[in-house]
Order: C-alpha cells, then structure tokens, then sequence
C-alpha cells in the first residue's frame, strides 16, 4: 500500500523543478523551459488524477492542503459572520457557521471544520462534531427558515466524535433531530460534500434540496478503517473496503445519492482553493437560480420525494 | 525452567457473545447475567427474562410481535421486499450468499418485520428489527419496510411502534444504507406534524445509525432493563479516548440517568406500560379502525 500512498510524488517533485526554475534570472531559454514543464505537470495532473483509485480518492479527500469550509465561506461568500453556541452546553468549533452573502444576497452557511495546523486540529477535534456543533447547526437553519435564507452546507469530517462526553449528551440524539428537522426546513437547502463524508456525523448537515459532491470527495455509511475493522477484522485492508463500499463521487452519482459531481482544477482541490471555489460557485449559482422559484410546499414535496427515492431492494415474491 | 514440557497445555475457553445471548434449545440455559444454570421452561414462561436476576433474553421479532399485539395476532405487511446487493460487495464472503444463509437461518426475508394488529384494542403498526438476521443491520430494504410502514400510519393515523434491535446500518450496502436514515427520519417528521404517537423501543442492542435515527425520535423513547443503547459502540469508544468506560456505561439506566429516555420498562410490564401511554395520545376524534381485540381488518 506504500507506494499506493505516494501517486502524487512524480507531481511534486516536477512542482520543485519549476520552483527552483523560477529562482534562476529570467532569460528567453528560462521562459521556454518553463512552459514546457509547465505543460508537462499539467499533463501529469490530469494523467494520474483520472486514474485515482478508491482508496487514493481516500487520501485526496484527507488531503492536509485541501480547502475547508472556512475557506470556502471566504472565497464563496462575502460578509461572514460567524455564530456561535447550541444555548444549552457549548460550543463546538469542529462546525461552523453563521450569516453570509452569496452574490450579494443574504444567506445561511454551515460546515464541518478541519484545522490546518496542529494546535488547530485539537481544537477543532479533527473535523469531528459533538451533539453540541448539531444542535448549533439547527439553531442556524431554524434562524434561516424564520428568516427565509437559503443555506448552504458544507460536509468534511471523518464522522461524529465518538466520545463519552458525546455519548453521555446525546450524540445520537442530535443527529436524529437533525435528520428529521432538515427535511422540513422551509428554505432552500444546497449541501457540498466536499471532502469526507463521514458517516452520520457528515449526514447531519446532509440533507437538502441539492446534494453536490466534488470529484474527489467520498461519502460513506463508515471509514473504510472501521469498515476493514469490521469486516475484515484488519484495519490494514483499508484500501480493499474503500473500493468495497463504492464510495466515490462517482459511483453515488451512479446509486442516485448524489446529484452533481463537481469538478475540481487539475490536480485536485488543494492545489488551487481559489479555482475550486469559482467552479463551485458557478453550479451553486445555478441551482440556487433554480430552487428560488419553487414555493415551500413543494419544495419539501420534493425534498422529501428525493431522498424516498433513495435505496435498491428487490420487491417480488421471494419463497 | 519448565521441565514438564509433556504436560498437556491449557488453553482457556473464550464465550462466544453472540451465542450465548440466545436461548437455546435445550433444557438448560445460562444466563448471561447471572452466570446462573437455569431450567429454560422457567425462563420461558417470565418472557425470557432470567427469574434470578432479571436479565432479559434476546426475543426474535416473532416472540415480540406475539407479546405485545392482543391475542398473539398480528398481520405481516410488505413481506414481499428483500434486499439485493446493489455494490456487489465481498469481503470474506459474498454479501449475497451472506444474505442467503441468513434467510435459511432465520427464515426471515430481512433483518426486520412490520405488522398490523391491534394492543388494548388501539389498532397500531409495528415493525420489530430482527437481532438474527445480520446483527439487525439497516440496509435499503429495511429502511423501505420500516418507510412504508410511517407512510401507512399516515395515510391511516394509526400509531406506530418500533421496537428497535440493531447493530446499526449495513456496511454492505455502503451509503444506500446511510440514506435509510435520511429517508425514515423524514417520513417521521411528517408523521410528528400530523400529530401521530410514535413510540420507540430500544432493545439491547441498539447502536449505530439505527440509534441516530428513528430509535431517538419517539414521542417517547423506552427502553428494557440494561439495554445497551449508544451511538458508537463501546470498543470504538474505548479505542479513542483510551480509558476504561464505568460501569453500565451506554446502559439504559445510564441513558435514563443522562435524559435521553423517557422510561425503562421491565418485559412483563411493556404492554400495559404502552397501552397507558397510547390511551394518553390517541385522540378520540380520529377514525379508528378497529376496536375489538385481535379482530383484524385486512
């Protein structure tokens, strides 16, 4: 699996060549080498990107340098205003959120946060909510359907915490209600997975109008760890489950769990946070476009209808 | 130095968890509480709880149907669905012949039965999850029976009742299996706007998805005695905080302690306890269907 980890080292070690390029004086040779191995790093992107395994899209979802929801609340939106607090314990900053403008227009955010360096990760618990981040989470949808804003949500977390505080406060609990609540929210709701899609923790903030998925992302019932865990009583088959559970954008597209696969630049999101917004934020534009029309009531028809949908049984008479 | 190297070695016997946890078919039983040998016809006629200590045996969903609808009768509802195997999934074995020797083994068709009969004369649906088959795991076709089952209380205003007895979601349908909380937690919210009573049992055990979504959602959540009840199993939790667990951690009386249930009702109580709370919800001026005991509509 080791070498299975390192598909972006040829990537990176063209990136140094260009880098230490660029510290040479410039000269018409220089700017003629450049732009070819400019190209050719494109073409390696593109090359080894398209051919990601399961478990690969695994590791670029994980990705340290890849954007998170307080980088897509600055790049997407203007004027964000972060609240905090469920009113009843604390709160929880591995999800964040408050009040935005979208194009100018007011509107609700809401997303699991990652920390980029160490002493951030602790505080933001790696990206993984305790009851108190879900019931904040519904306080922000309850104050945008009093308020009739659209929210979006953003979904990166490796799942719930698994703790015994969150235990003892209700973890379950908080998802149910989240689960019940957001299917009735009368505002339009676009939700992003944008890098892991842990389980229920990421299902919390998962319902909505629109379900979007960036190329690279995943979306899972478990880790593939636990799954590997479980069912293969080895956690090192992590790569065998991934390819298993068939968790990648592109196979939820295929099971109608998801609507819309996004692309991301060249070379996957971390590589550019800018570009990936500006994608993203073409396709939300449209479809919120879209959802704005539609009146509550139908919206939750809808909404509704969608996610009943969802699932693959057989139906004859088996005996 | 060990000269008896000839001595036979002792290797210490390991229980099987899931074994015991079951009544079996002979005329002794172990009680998994207790440790105490118990004569099984005793334990059979106290509802499968352990006449010593209390502990309440594991029921299938049959003998729970049986205990709890009047008169034993009850009318199975979409028996006809059964799951597939939409991922091809393979991990040692086959989900599909996994899912075959389980039906053999149960002779269920999945991991759950919903029904229709009638508890103190109130006409109810119920579907009661099935520890036996696959650890009771959710999956699309689970998530689609206990669907219709709210979408039938709905077009009906008939209570619901689920007895909950899961491991979770199946990881062998992979996200499809998520989605079923979505989709019956949805259906729940518009079975709470219509005012319909929704009760939910949470059996042990009862982790997972299942517990994140419909079995917290009840107009009251009631559990049986030590049930254990939690989102994260233990081990998982055990393994990230790296501490030990206190005791009767993620039990029922522990969750009771914390607020997260309404009641803990002993087994020989659960169906008075139940018609007293229904005799509080069912409005009078919705229609009922039936309310003679055990006469069932088809």
């Amino acid at each position: 699996m080791a070498e299975n980890d390192r598909f972006e080292d040829p990537i990176r070690e063209l990136e140094l060549k260009i880098t230490e390029l660029t510290a040479y004086p410039s000269s018409p040779d220089r700017e003629k080498q450049l732009e070819r191995l400019q190209k050719k790093l494109s073409h390696l992107r593109r090359e080894i990107f398209s051919r990601l395994s399961p478990w690969q899209k695994v590791l670029v979802a994980r990705h340290p340098k890849r954007p998170y929801s307080l980088d897509f609340f600055r790049l997407l939106f203007e004027d964000f205003l972060q609240i905090h607090g469920d009113r009843k314990f604390a709160d929880d900053s591995a999800l964040v959120g408050g009040f935005a403008r979208f194009h100018g227009r007011p509107v609700a955010v809401l997303g699991h946060q990652k920390g980029r360096d160490f002493k951030d990760k602790i505080a933001r618990n790696f990206g993984m909510a305790r009851p108190e981040g879900y019931r904040k989470a519904l306080r922000i949808l309850k104050l945008a359907e009093k308020f009739s804003r659209p929210v979006f949500t953003f979904i990166d977390t490796p799942g719930a915490y698994p703790g015994r505080g969150a235990e003892e406060r209700g973890q379950a609990e908080a998802i149910a209600c989240n689960l019940r609540e957001m299917a009735r929210v009368r505002v339009p709701i676009l939700v992003t997975v944008t890098g892991e899609g842990g389980s229920g923790g990421a299902l919390a903030i998962g319902i909505g109008d629109q379900v979007n998925i960036l190329e690279n992302a995943v979306y899972s019932v478990i880790s593939p760890e636990g799954c590997a865990a479980i069912l293969w009583k080895d956690p090192t088959k992590a790569a065998e489950a991934a390819k298993s559970m068939r968790i990648t954008a592109q196979d939820l597209k295929g099971f109608g769990i998801v609507d819309e696969v996004i692309p991301e630049p060249e070379g996957g999101a971390h590589t550019s946070h800018e570009e990936t917004a500006e994608i993203l934020d073409r396709y939300l534009t449209r479809q919120l476009e879209a959802l704005d029309g539609i009146e509550p009531e139908k919206l939750l028809e809808d909404r509704y209808r969608k996610f009943r949908r969802m699932g693959m049984f057989g139906q004859t008479r088996y005996f | 130095m060990d000269i008896a190297w000839f001595r036979k070695k002792k290797t210490p016997r390991t229980p099987v968890e899931g074994k015991l946890s079951k009544v079996p078919e002979g005329l002794w039983v172990k009680c998994n509480g207790c440790k105490q040998i118990i004569y099984q016809q005793e334990v059979v006629r106290n509802s499968n709880v352990c006449p010593k200590c209390n502990y309440h045996f594991r029921l299938t969903a049959k003998e729970r149907l049986t205990s709890l609808l009047d008169n034993g009768i009850y009318q199975e509802l979409d028996s006809e669905i059964y799951s597939i195997d939409p991922l091809k999934f393979r991990d040692h074995k086959n989900y599909k012949d996994r899912l075959r020797d389980y039906k053999e083994r149960t002779g269920l068709n999945e991991a759950i039965i919903t029904a229709r009969g009638t508890m103190g004369g109130f006409p109810i649906i119920l579907c009661v999850m099935e520890y036996r088959f696959m650890g009771g795991s959710m999956g699309s076709a689970v998530g689609e029976k206990v669907t219709l089952a709210i979408e039938r209380c709905l077009d009906e205003s008939v209570p619901l009742l689920i007895v909950s007895c899961s491991g979770g979601a199946r990881m062998q349908e992979g996200t499809l299996s998520l989605m079923q909380m979505a989709k019956i937690s949805a259906a729940l919210g518009r079975l709470h706007e219509k005012g319909i009573p929704f009760l939910s049992i949470l059996t042990d055990p009862t982790t997972g998805g299942v517990t994140a979504s419909f079995a917290m959602l009840g107009d009251l959540n009631i559990a049986e005695p030590r049930a254990l009840i939690g989102f994260a199993g233990p081990r998982v939790i055990q393994q990230t905080i790296r501490e030990t667990l206190p005791e009767g951690f993620q039990r029922s009386e522990f969750l009771m302690e914390k607020g997260m249930l309404d009641l803990i009702v002993e087994r020989s109580e659960m169906k008075d306890t139940l018609i007293r709370c229904l005799r509080f919800m069912v409005n009078e001026n919705l229609p009922r269907r039936s309310t003679e005991p055990g006469r069932l509509q088809p």
